[in-house]
């Protein structure tokens, strides 16, 4: 246990039925949720959402009220954090101000009696795989917080953990810097091959750097399954407009179970008759067509008043109110070619969908 | 520019400005220290009585202090007292201090109030309830019974200070280390209390000073053999008025400001850190 090797131990993560109740509020309700070995999995969700609470409580620093955590086939619910073997980086760091950048990434290694030469070989090979090669003696304070960030990774993995846990260890940074070691973050991960549970409430975080996505609100699971799937076929209202962009517009169904929008017919129910249905329109997957233009087999075309066109850099946001109170946003590059130029606001202009982007999701529950 | 007409703070506030504020401080001070500075040209006096000032000038006071054997004993007493104090009410006042910082229980904030109760109480109630309950299992004039009566005293003070000093300390520290494989009694030791170790010590320095300094419960509780310095020095007030209680106040003095000094310094080295 204590010399393993770095990248050799990835565990599974079978959490069942997990509860954790604050008074009556549910942190977690009844969690299941199974974690590949060595995959990078995301727990999202807003603040309060119990995504937190469920990495605590893999970590051992929150006891549950009921429910098994499994690594692997050991059942670790009752067992103390330090005998989890688990890595763990924090928000804050939690870098030891006390200690220099060697030590601080020695002190697990010196925990389990590995000292002299094989301890200052091992942290130096961590240094290097964080590319904080010559730093050992550099004290916590002289580092930068991308810096920081890096140590208090390599300390989480230099004893070879068969877990490693993340805390939003992200969110301190700026964006450049927080989307560089977005991209170094998934390096490292694939290099280690830990199985790794990375907590964040920012969804493009979690979409750029997860095997897979688990979307968690009041203290539920809401759906899990890769990035492409989360964005492209949201489970529900919630996650369609907690991920990504979203405008959202009530379907009607007709009696052979075609869903209309506004007569147009855009998908089917099914033989599914008790549901509201909602059809879901990210901005930047509609287009502005030509004038004139009408639904066929490939896209539907809704017409409508440009109310507005934000440029915001990279692309310009339009918002096109298709009656008096349904406003849409429509995405568009800004290269020149694809613009709404040429268009005012007030003018009459037409939007296009592709049938392949139509999202269609139920509301509530099946009654 | 001159100091005179100087900008005294990041404003337009010169110092020619704010020369009746460090006139009306510097008499405050003045009035603050000059009743415990009076003693020490009173203690070099070659009088029989307290004279202010002296007329002539010696050290017979101070040879008088070292060479007594009821003196030198009474100060063995207190540096005994103050030390045992220390060694009791740091690690009590530590321990509660982390809980206290620890816990999330709706009823820190009552404990921590009924934990520096004796901070409040007027030390003479203190006094006059630990004599009678002493009174009770025999604790009077033991060393013991006025440790512990002065450890009621300390611990407030060794509460607070180590309270803040664990205010600004991140606890996930704490947490880290528990993942990295270390038992929470060692990722106290390991983590937690070298960073607090200046508030650790400055509690113990006041500690020691509370109980070094304190008179009212060593009436009461302490006597005989085990009497203390501040104990006998009132008696002696009483019944004879005599220039070695100004000796003895003087190296008092000395060292109480000296303790004071160094905790002063420690807390600002700690918040450096």
């Amino acid at each position: 246990m204590t010399d393993a090797p770095q990248g050799t131990t990835a565990l599974p993560i079978q959490i069942r039925d997990l509860t954790k109740r604050y008074g009556s509020v549910h942190a977690l309700n009844s969690v299941d949720l199974d974690v590949h070995s060595g995959e990078f999995l995301t727990l999202l969700g807003p603040s309060g959402s119990g995504k937190t609470t469920l990495l605590m409580a893999i970590a051992g620093f929150s006891r549950p009220d009921s429910g098994s955590i499994r690594f692997g086939e050991d059942e670790v619910i009752l067992t103390p954090p330090h005998k989890r073997e688990v890595g763990m980086v924090f928000q804050s760091y939690a870098l030891f101000p006390h200690m220099n950048v060697a030590d601080n990434i020695g002190f697990p290694l010196k925990l389990r009696g590995i000292s002299g030469a094989e301890r200052a070989a091992r942290v130096e090979e961590a240094l290097e795989t964080v590319q904080l090669s010559g730093f050992g003696a550099r004290n916590i304070d002289q580092l930068s917080g991308g810096q920081r960030q890096r140590v208090a990774l390599a300390r989480a993995f230099v004893f070879g953990p068969r877990i490693l846990l993340m805390d939003e260890p992200l969110s301190a940074l700026d964006k450049k810097l927080r989307e560089r070691m977005q991209i170094e973050l998934k390096h490292l991960h694939r290099k280690l091959g830990v199985t790794t549970v990375y907590v964040t409430h920012d969804q493009r975080e979690a979409l750029t750097m997860s095997d897979r996505v688990a979307v968690i609100n009041d203290g539920e699971l809401i759906q899990l399954d890769t990035p492409e799937v989360i964005y492209n076929s949201p489970a529900n209202a919630f996650v369609a407009d907690f991920i990504g962009e979203s405008t959202m517009l009530p379907l009607t169904r007709d009696d052979a179970g075609a869903l209309l929008f506004r007569g147009q017919v855009v998908g089917d129910a099914g033989t599914d008759q008790g549901r509201d249905w909602t059809l879901v329109m990210r901005p930047e997957r509609l287009f502005f067509a030509d004038a004139g233009a009408e639904t066929d087999d490939q896209t539907i075309v809704l017409t409508g008043v440009l109310r507005e066109a934000v440029f915001q850099g990279e692309s310009e946001m339009a918002l096109v109110a298709i009656d008096d109170d349904t406003e849409v946003a429509v995405r568009f590059g800004t290269s020149g070619r694809a613009s709404a130029s040429g268009s005012n606001a007030g003018d009459q202009v037409s939007i296009g969908l592709d049938r392949n982007d139509v999202i269609i999701i139920p509301d509530g529950q099946a009654v | 520019m001159n100091w005179w007409s100087r900008p005294a703070a990041d404003t337009q506030i010169t110092h020619g400005n704010r020369l009746w504020l460090y006139v009306l401080s510097a008499i405050i001070m003045l009035l603050l220290v000059a009743p415990t500075l009076i003693v020490v040209p009173m203690s070099f006096s070659d009088s029989q009585y307290l004279e202010f000032p002296p007329s002539t000038w010696s050290l017979r006071w101070y040879e008088e202090y070292l060479g007594s054997a009821k003196w030198m004993r009474a100060t063995a007493t207190s540096f005994q007292v103050g030390f045992l104090t220390m060694l009791v009410a740091t690690p009590l006042g530590v321990m509660a201090a982390y809980a206290l910082f620890v816990s999330r229980h709706r009823a820190t904030r009552a404990i921590f109030l009924l934990l520096i109760t004796p901070m409040i109480v007027p030390v003479i109630l203190i006094a006059i309830g630990t004599f009678y309950a002493y009174g009770r299992v025999g604790m009077n004039n033991t060393i013991a019974g006025l440790v512990l009566a002065h450890s009621a005293l300390a611990l407030p003070i060794a509460i607070i200070v180590v309270t803040a000093g664990l205010s600004s300390y991140d606890l996930s520290q704490e947490q880290v280390a528990r993942s990295l494989g270390a038992t929470r009694t060692k990722a106290f030791f390991l983590i937690t209390l070298p960073q607090i170790r200046f508030s650790v010590i400055t509690a113990a320095l006041l500690s020691f000073l509370t109980s070094f300094d304190e008179v009212i419960i060593a009436i009461f509780v302490s006597g005989g053999a085990n009497a203390t310095l501040t104990k006998h020095m009132f008696a002696a007030l009483r019944d004879y008025i005599d220039p070695t209680i100004a000796a003895i106040s003087t190296i008092m003095v000395i060292l109480s400001s000296a303790l004071l000094l160094l905790t002063q310094f420690l807390g600002s080295k700690g918040k450096r850190n």
